[in-house]
């Protein structure tokens, strides 16, 4: 690991400054950086602790009837808080099948957004890769692909985005409030994490210096508790990244789909929202062919990057496998297996 | 650089002058302060042997500066028995053969007390082992592994509610 200046600000305006720098990052937890440094993948000169600045570890209900969630509350906080799981049961599912309890123990709200891609070759500084250093080329095209993007990739970079938090969060219109070197201002999480285009190194809209310090939902965002579920195809049962993933909230009225919220995960270098697949249900009374056919949609873009063609059907037997499941109703509490599709729930669609 | 951190270490204040800030909480246990209970396997939060509690919360050491835990409570495997009496996961991971090699035990050890103080799981072994699976196990001990934490998780429940009554 190379060696750097570590500096503790005790204000948000003091850290904005100090991170600004060239050379600097903000270390939270460190479960995603420190294991970056170890492999010498990030190698910042700065490392600016953010870990004791004061109010950003806090869930606030607003007025409004939205929520506000602290940059540094942690994951397992978040996921454990009973108003919280109840009002956005999908995020918590999320949340809990996301790393290790160890992990979720330490690891903070805005840390997991702006984790980076566990592409091998990004990690293998042996192989080409444009995301780590730009214009050395993409040794992951012609390699081990089979779980890299099949939506938004570039001839630079097919690398996708791992969080599973971000999936539910893009779903519901999640908020991201930055503090920067011009002020306080705020984007859509889905307007956060960029596409890779002939830049796959600008991951997000974050400039230099700026500071995630609060998530927020809308008040709207807790109308589909009542049928939200998230569900993950992984590796192994736990305590490994997706697949492929999907997040669905329906709002049922009579037997009909009144609004839709579906958006996927592993599939892209960012939480993909799918609209389309939203439109189509809306209205519709629920059932497997609407279902299918909003899958459809939601992979109608979608092309192989390599030896993944299989994720473009198993991402759309997902999203209708996750639509049933919210359909038939948010479970009384975050099943045993999290998200798992192993999970024994009356009814579940075995083959997908 | 020297930068001054003070921690409390099973109970002990320890003050400890870091010349280097890249001193993971990990290293500063096993190489600074002689601690070498707590175990390095992966050293990249994958594996789970060097679990310790952290203000009574179960983490990955390997991945926590040690810089950036100043003021910080932490307990190791060193510091869960009382005397010569072991603390009930320790005894429930010995009467269920919870181990072969032992390499990852105090990890696990670690994490089953962090896993119980967190109440999450209750008496359902799939949520037992869910809540476990940051801890690998080479040696592939998990079944005596959840029916140790399952036990403890009983006796340390019975011990709490004989206190209440």
């Amino acid at each position: 690991m190379k060696n750097f200046d570590y500096v503790r600000p005790a204000t948000v305006s003091d850290a904005v400054a100090a991170a600004a720098e060239p050379g600097a990052v903000y270390l939270a937890a460190g479960t995603n950086l420190l294991d970056l440094m170890k492999g010498d993948v990030s190698r910042p000169t700065r490392l600016v602790d953010v870990t004791r600045l004061p109010g950003l570890d806090r869930i606030e209900r607003l007025p409004d009837g939205g929520i506000r969630i602290g940059a540094l509350v942690r994951n397992a906080d978040l996921a454990h808080d009973a108003g919280f799981a109840r009002s956005y049961p999908a995020v918590a599912e999320a949340l809990l099948s996301g790393a290790s309890a160890q992990l979720r123990n330490a690891a903070t709200v805005g840390g997991n957004l702006l984790q980076r891609t566990r592409c091998g070759y990004f990690f293998d500084i042996a192989s080409a890769c444009n995301k780590r250093e730009p214009g050395t080329g993409c040794d992951a095209r012609g390699g081990e692909n089979r779980l890299h993007a099949v939506l938004g990739w570039s001839e630079s970079c097919i690398a996708t985005h791992p969080s599973d938090f971000c999936v539910p969060l893009v779903a519901l219109d999640a908020v991201v409030e930055i503090e920067g070197r011009a002020g306080r201002r705020e984007v859509a999480l889905e307007a956060l994490h960029r596409l890779p285009g002939d830049a796959p190194q600008q991951e997000t809209v974050l400039g230099p210096g700026d500071l995630i310090v609060a998530l927020r939902l809308p008040a709207d965002a807790a109308a589909f508790a009542a049928h939200a579920r998230y569900l993950k195809v992984r590796e192994r049962t736990s305590f490994a990244f997706a697949v492929v993933s999907a997040a669905a909230g329906l709002r049922i009225e009579r037997g009909r789909i009144r609004h839709a919220r579906l958006a996927l995960g592993g599939v892209a270098a960012k939480p993909w929202r799918a609209r389309a697949a939203e439109e189509i249900l809306t209205g519709a009374s629920t059932g497997g062919d609407v279902f299918r056919r909003a899958a459809e949609a939601a992979l109608a873009e979608a092309k192989p990057s390599g030896d993944n063609q299989f994720k473009i059907e198993l991402a759309q037997r997902i999203l209708v496998r996750a639509l049933m499941l919210a359909a038939m109703g948010t479970p009384e509490r975050v099943p045993a297996l999290p998200a798992s599709p192993f999970s024994s729930v009356a009814g579940a669609l075995t083959d997908a | 650089m020297n930068l001054s951190i003070s921690l409390t270490v099973n109970g002990v204040r320890r003050n400890v002058e870091l010349d280097d800030p890249r001193v993971t909480l990990l290293d500063l246990l096993r190489e600074r302060l002689d601690l070498t209970g707590t175990k390095k396997g992966c050293d990249r939060g994958q594996c789970g042997a060097c679990t310790v509690l952290v203000n009574g919360r179960r983490i990955n050491s390997c991945l926590a500066l040690a810089v950036s835990h100043d003021g910080a409570d932490i307990l190791t495997i060193e510091g869960v028995a009382r005397g010569n009496e072991l603390h009930p996961v320790q005894a429930a991971f010995i009467a269920h053969d919870g181990l072969q090699c032992g390499f990852c035990t105090p990890g696990q050890i670690m994490s089953a007390i962090g896993l119980i103080e967190e109440g999450q799981a209750g008496d359902d072994p799939e949520r037992v082992r869910e809540a476990m699976s940051g801890n690998l196990c080479r040696c592939g001990a998990y079944s005596g592994i959840t029916e140790a934490v399952l036990d403890a998780q009983r006796s340390l429940t019975d011990a709490k509610q004989g206190r209440a009554a």
